[in-house]
């Protein structure tokens, strides 16, 4: 069984291309600019790890990171 | 944003696309892929003299570095053209650098987050059926002329709180700026002129009694120093606003229904799958990217190891980037539910469009209320697609037949 997953928005990289919020809406948010960060402390309710992965790997800036704790 | 200014007649045609491309020939305008192929293969940046020399990338890794790069890169110039005349109408945030462009792009931003496109969402659907309603009984269209071209104008017009009808206006100044300006000077001065005027009437009025729209958002909007941004910057971010907006989305627009019209496979498969939109749209916008920008190159230096030269330009094909086999497996096919997409049509880096949360609304919607109105089409074989050439591709000209074919 795998550990639970936790999801990071690089506030650096981010450029508010949004597509994280949505895809993955339970994850992820955006501020008054549209930039992205993570929902709480970024954990990963269980069922949700494969929209972590999608979000990540749609995000043009390789601003999402995925850990596993 | 289209570049007609750098479509000149006499550019000589093309026979050595490495060493001599031009993004103005016909036969790019027509069908760039298969050239953006041979450049890849040649080398990740290739360059031309046309144009008092011009870089271009040729693959997604290139695209980015340049992208990234706002020290050697600068968006000071943001249009390859014959000429390069002295830098007087600047039009922050698209031709601003660091440290100017980020406090220009943060005015711009809120008014354009998914959450406010959601609340302009019902209106677009209801533009989308009023257009269909005046054609659909034809059973024919052009589909750029009667559709794709009056979205988006006519959701920017909304937005603004401007009677939409005065899009009409829009599509003329455009025209005007981005078409007759290439040889008639006048006509584009004459254009920026009425558009200028025409919004300085609206601020006016927006003195005297305050409105909820987004001429209001702006003329409200501070700088970091707590100012109001002078009138004269509120109407260079209309101006932006309406040329950045427009023809992009409109070309968008057109090259998403012309696939769906020749490729029944995944026509079908949207209307039983409606789920698979989101993902249809990021594949349509990858692989029919309509937008090209540029950059100056400031200083020395190289890219994917190829050395690059300052006082050339180069011409940033987000739309070559996206179509990479080295980052896209079957880059050349449309795949109508490809999960995994980073594509870079609205850009890389911090001049990521402004509007994009707008204009995937805007297809998404435009194609939904189409499919849900004529779900059988094709192109009407008596009629002939045409290409806008320059920096925004998409269809001028898109005639339609309805139904099923017998
Ligand atoms: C499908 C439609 C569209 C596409 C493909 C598109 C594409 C792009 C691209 C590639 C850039 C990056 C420019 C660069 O790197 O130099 C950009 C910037 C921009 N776009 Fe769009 N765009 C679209 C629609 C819109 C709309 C609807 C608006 C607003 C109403 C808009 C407003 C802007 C603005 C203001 C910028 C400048 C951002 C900056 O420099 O920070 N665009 N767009």
């Amino acid at each position: 069984m795998a550990g639970k997953l936790k999801v990071r928005v690089d506030q650096d990289k981010c450029q508010g291309h949004a597509r994280c919020k949505s895809l993955a809406p339970e994850l992820f948010d955006l501020d008054e600019f549209g930039n992205a960060h993570e929902v709480g402390d970024g954990s990963v309710p269980e069922g949700l790890e494969d929209k972590a992965y999608l979000a990540q790997s749609n995000c043009p800036e390789i601003a999402i990171e995925v850990t596993e704790e | 944003m289209s570049d007609s200014a750098s479509i000149m007649p006499e550019h000589p045609p093309v026979t050595d696309w490495v060493n001599d491309f031009d993004h103005t020939d016909p036969t790019w305008t027509e069908n760039p892929f298969p050239i953006w192929e041979e450049l890849r293969a040649a080398s990740p940046v290739v360059h031309t003299e046309r144009f008092l020399g011009c870089y271009m990338p040729t693959t997604y890794q290139a695209v980015k570095e340049i992208a990234y790069d706002t020290e050697h890169f600068s968006s000071r110039r943001v249009i390859v053209r014959d000429i390069r005349p002295e830098i007087t109408a600047r039009a922050p945030p698209i031709t601003s650098d660091p440290p100017e462009h980020k406090p220009a792009k943060q005015l711009l931003l809120p008014p354009f987050t998914p959450d406010a496109m959601k609340k302009l969402e019902p209106r677009v659907r209801a533009i989308c059926n009023e257009l269909i309603d005046e054609f659909i009984a034809d059973g024919k269209c052009d589909a750029a002329a009667r559709y794709t071209k009056h979205v988006p104008v006519r959701a920017i017009a909304h937005m603004l709180g401007i009677p939409e009808k005065d899009g009409d206006l829009f599509i003329k100044w455009i025209h005007g700026i981005l078409e007759l300006g290439i040889k008639d000077d006048n006509a584009l001065m004459e254009a920026v002129r009425e558009m200028t005027g025409y919004f300085a009437a609206h601020l006016e009025q927006r003195k005297q009694n305050p409105t909820d729209d987004l001429i209001s958002t702006l003329m409200k909007a501070r700088d970091k120093d707590g100012n109001p941004l002078a009138d004269e910057h509120v109407l260079g971010s209309l101006r932006l606003l309406l040329i950045a907006g427009i023809d992009t989305t409109w070309s968008a627009i057109g090259s998403s229904l012309w696939h769906l019209a020749k490729t029944p496979a995944d026509r079908e498969r949207l209307v039983k799958e409606p789920e698979l939109m989101p993902l249809a749209v990021e594949e349509l916008l990858r692989a029919y990217s309509p937008v090209t920008m540029a950059r100056e190159v400031m200083k020395e230096t190289t890219v994917s190891g190829c050395p690059v030269k300052s006082g050339n330009m180069v011409l940033l094909s987000f739309p070559a980037a996206n179509r990479d086999p080295a980052m896209f497996p079957d880059a050349d096919k449309v795949v109508i539910d490809r999960k995994e997409n980073r594509h870079a049509a609205f850009g890389l880096g911090i001049h990521r469009c402004v509007g994009s949360n707008l204009a995937r609304m805007e297809m998404t919607v435009a194609i939904e209320e189409w499919l849900k109105r004529i779900p059988d089409f094709r192109l009407d074989p008596a009629g002939k697609v045409t290409w806008s050439e320059g920096t925004v591709r998409g269809p001028r000209q898109l005639p339609m037949l309805f139904g099923k074919t017998n």
